[in-house]
């Protein structure tokens, strides 16, 4: 008998949630679509999607993901109905070259020519595909490295201090294949890029031989625990640095004078998106100067749109990191789609987390 | 020694307890950062009741949790009925398999269901994985738990009392409504609690049958999780652990009264 | 007769959907999953995933999960077998709180809390400038790194499924018949005598269960390593959830994940026919 008594106070208690259901939908406003948005932790401000949805009656579903690895592993089976990502440059590539990307109708997207195209040249002129009616740029920043100025006093401008074995149990790492392997590589003096095994087997030791000093591998909560004053040494993307260091003032940033890696987000649209106009629609939105400019203040992260750096105030134009210098940018190279080496690098991170 | 004891049980319950007291006390901190206080406030639940992600992620975890275990109940009951009157080589054969996601660990029966379903998409050439994958899924895993409760209450049953029903000229599914059910109902009904419970707090098979939009409050607790120290999240596991102790606390004192009587 | 036939084989009938829906969701993905692990990219026959497997790197993996999950469980057992023998000696009538009712419905709650959130609940706790931490900060002690290494895996551990070594060794204490102690006690056996000789051999099966409770999920989980581990430590689960959901590598992950279900599997065969009685529902 105790039991049937259990069962209908669950009953009854779930017989209030379904309840609660309907009302909540018809509460909402009739929507006038869908769009399913697959994008970064952390990497837009809320309260845009909420206008988004208010302005057009679009009803946006908003998924996030930890890394372009993971994102392209969620939609590489081909049956996800994601009407828009925001991926990284590489990765746009080597979707691009295996037809997982829908081309964009420019003529819908008005608003692409506030668009600094400055960026995107640059990784073009790398020689990759060019893959620019597919992608409309997001963000951009570069790789390095934030620190916390009460517990480190030295001038932080190389790789070489995420070796130090002053800071064991000090540092984070990113939990991501190829932003961990990239402070490997270029300390050993080889390109982010490389196809050579032994250069990257060479960069997987030093990681290895690296990993007592780490003191995490850590995906979005690397923000919190820096703010926290968890840790003196991070890996972070230099829009997230400057994120940080609005909220803890003892943060400082910086890219290691030995290079780094210079990244490029751009809004694409994958197969099998059932909403494209609506997506459409939406990179149009983002593109907006104003959204834009307001969206770059809240996530920290620098915007690709002309227009809008003329919205963004000065004292975040000058916070270390949200525009890298032209000599930064230079010594800086772009991710590359590695087609099936990238094998060899899955198994050189598998094998360093195995460790 | 019995100090000791009561010390050792305090020692215990400190242990079990003191996480979980201090998501609560940390649920009414206005300050973000976790060793400092920064004043108390109630912020942390008003966000969290305007959560509309929140809110979505508590349906879907109690509409799956109610229909999985519906379903299951009905679909395990028959199974069992059907099991029940198996030769023995057949019984063992069947239950065998029927164990294979009881034993399983999670994430083996997770990732296969993944495999299957996205290799179903493949050969149909549509669909995602999502609120129905999500479903099969927790179906899949509860039925065997209900067939395992039923079981053992049909083979205590009286088989001639359901020939004798039938003897006497009632229909098959009277019968089996009239004398069956009422015997086997205490295997049901834990069934379904288990169920239930199974669905609520399940969350490696859920993270890997699931798909775009759709998340149950364990994979956006995860999600939530990995991101840091939520203050959301300790307001969150404060209300679940005050529903909790009030449910339980309220079907203990009803059984009590009941065993009194 | 012949009608009796007729009523057991329409009973027979209501279980063959099941079958037929057994076959689909359990028996087709264990063999896809096998399938997988035996293929690559190109669909053709390998073993090459297997070979992978067992290359030491991953070996350790295995080797580490099992030491961990091994030392959670004896960590349960040392913890949770003097709680169940305290409460199995406690006073069912007494109206104070401690009333073995009373303690077993505290011991029961935190169990049906969300397993994510018992787990998040640790990082407040061990962080460096967590409780922990802050208290020794107070006092003027150095503060220790408690997060993010072996020792905050298994105490993530031991705190999740220490009730699952409770309960079954609760179950098997709260059932012995008094008789044979006290028959023991008679005999002028001492306190300590009496336990070892006499309890604690009765109360293996509870015993058995409760490390078959706990090892289990222990050896497989990847959420206490990811929350707690910060992947400097990863397990097994970790593993197959990085092929599949990071590395997209299904032909691996498939693989790693054969040999875990054979291990488990087997596991269970051992320890079921060291305990012959039980019957499928004792599981739960």
């Amino acid at each position: 008998m105790k039991k049937l008594v259990f069962a209908a106070l669950i009953l009854l208690l779930t017989a209030c949630g379904n309840a609660g259901e309907p009302s909540a939908a018809t509460a909402a406003k009739a929507p006038e679509g869908k769009l399913y948005i697959y994008n970064w932790g952390d990497y837009i401000d809320p309260e845009l999607i909420t206008r988004f949805t208010d302005e057009t009656g679009i009803k946006v579903t908003y998924d996030e993901f930890d890394t372009n690895e993971s994102m392209y592993a969620k939609l590489k089976p081909g049956n996800s109905n994601y009407d828009l990502i925001i991926p990284s440059d590489y990765m746009l590539e080597k979707m691009q070259s295996e037809g997982m990307l829908l081309p964009i109708d420019m003529d819908n997207v008005p608003n692409a020519e506030y668009i600094d195209r400055r960026v995107e040249d640059k990784y073009f002129g790398t020689g990759v595909t060019n893959y620019s009616d597919y992608a409309v740029p997001y963000m951009w920043g570069t790789l390095g490295i934030l620190y916390n100025t009460t517990m480190v006093d030295e001038t932080v401008d190389s790789w070489d201090i995420l070796w130090d074995e002053k800071y064991a149990d000090e540092i984070y790492m990113y939990d991501s294949q190829r932003d961990s392997l990239t402070p490997a590589l270029v300390k050993l003096g080889y390109s982010i890029n490389t196809t050579n095994l032994d250069e990257l087997n060479a960069a997987k030791d030093l990681l290895i031989a690296q990993k007592p000093l780490v003191q995490a591998y850590l995906g979005d909560q690397v923000k919190d625990k820096m703010i926290g004053g968890e840790a003196a040494l991070a890996l972070v993307f230099s829009g997230d640095a400057v994120f940080c260091a609005a909220e803890n003032p003892d943060l400082a940033f910086a890219v290691p004078k030995e290079g780094s890696n210079v990244w490029l987000d751009a809004m694409a649209i994958p197969v099998g998106s059932l909403n494209k106009e609506n997506a459409e629609k939406f990179i149009n939105f983002m593109c907006d100067p104003e959204v834009a400019a307001q969206n770059s203040e809240y996530i920290g992260f620098t915007t690709t749109n002309a227009e809008a750096l003329k919205y963004i105030p000065d004292e975040l134009k000058n916070t270390t990191g949200y525009i890298p210098p032209d000599d930064v940018f230079e010594t800086c190279e772009f991710y590359r789609d590695l087609k099936d080496f990238l094998k060899e690098y899955d198994r050189a991170w598998t094998e360093l987390l195995a460790r | 020694m019995r100090i000791l004891k009561r010390c050792y049980i305090l020692l215990m319950l400190l242990f079990l307890y003191a996480p979980i007291f201090v998501l609560m006390v940390f649920s009414f901190n206005s300050s973000r950062s976790r060793g400092r206080w920064g004043g108390f406030t109630t912020d942390w639940y008003a966000a969290l009741w305007s959560d509309r992600e929140i809110k979505q992620a508590l349906i879907t975890t109690l509409l799956i949790a109610v229909i999985s275990a519906v379903v299951a109940c009905i679909a395990g009951t028959a199974a069992a009925l059907g099991i029940n009157s198996f030769g023995k080589v057949q019984k063992r054969a069947v239950l065998a398999v029927n164990n294979l996601p009881v034993l399983n660990p999670d994430i083996v029966t997770g990732v296969s269901l993944m495999i299957l379903f996205q290799f179903f998409f493949r050969i149909i050439g549509g669909g995602s994985m999502g609120f129905v994958t999500l479903l099969l899924a927790h179906i899949t895993f509860n039925i065997p738990y209900v067939i395992l409760s039923v079981l053992p209450k049909l083979r205590q049953l009286d088989k001639n009392m359901y020939e004798a029903a039938l003897d006497l000229g009632a229909t098959a599914p009277r019968a089996f409504f009239k004398v069956i059910l009422p015997e086997i109902s205490g295997g049901i009904i834990s069934g379904f609690i288990l169920a239930f419970t199974l669905s609520i707090d399940d969350f490696v098979i859920s993270f890997f049958t699931t798909g775009q939009g759709v998340s149950n409050l364990s994979i956006m607790i995860y999600g939530m999780a990995r991101r840091g120290i939520n203050p959301k999240i300790n307001a969150l596991s404060t209300i679940i652990f005050i529903v909790v102790m009030v449910l339980l606390y309220l079907v203990n004192k009803i059984n009590k009264e009941k065993d009194a009587k | 007769m012949k009608i009796k036939l007729s009523y057991s084989s329409a009973n027979r009938a209501a279980a063959y959907p099941y079958l037929l829906y057994m076959l689909v969701f359990t028996i087709v993905p264990v063999l896809l999953v096998i399938y997988y692990s035996l293929t690559n990219d190109e669909g053709a026959f390998t073993t090459a995933n297997f070979s992978r497997v067992f290359e030491g790197v991953y070996l350790s993996v295995m080797w580490r999960s099992v030491k961990l999950a091994a030392g959670s469980t004896l960590m349960c057992f040392l913890i949770g077998y003097p709680l169940a023998y305290v409460i199995a000696s406690l006073d069912t009538k007494s109206k104070t709180w401690l009333n073995r009712d009373t303690i077993l419905f505290l011991i029961i709650v935190p169990m049906w809390m969300n397993f994510l959130l018992r787990t998040y609940a640790w990082l407040t706790i061990l962080e460096k400038n967590g409780i922990i931490n802050s208290f020794l900060d107070m006092l003027h002690i150095t503060k220790l790194n408690l997060l993010y290494n072996n020792g905050a895996v298994v105490l993530g551990m031991v705190y999740n499924f220490v009730p699952f070594m409770i309960l079954p060794v609760y179950t098997v204490l709260n059932k012995m018949d008094n008789s044979l102690i006290e028959a023991a006690q008679d005999l002028g056996a001492g306190k300590l005598h009496v336990f070892f000789k006499v309890i604690f051999p009765m109360s293996i099966p509870g015993v058995i269960s409760g490390v078959n409770m706990v090892f289990m999920p222990a050896v497989t989980t990847f959420v206490v390593s990811d929350l707690l581990g910060g992947k400097q430590f990863i397990l097994v689960g970790n593993l197959i959830e990085q092929q599949f959901l990071t590395v997209y590598d299904w032909h691996f992950g498939s693989a790693i994940s054969v040999i875990l279900m054979i291990v488990i599997l087997f596991t269970i065969g051992i320890v079921g026919a060291a305990d012959k009685d039980s019957d499928g529902g004792q599981l739960i």
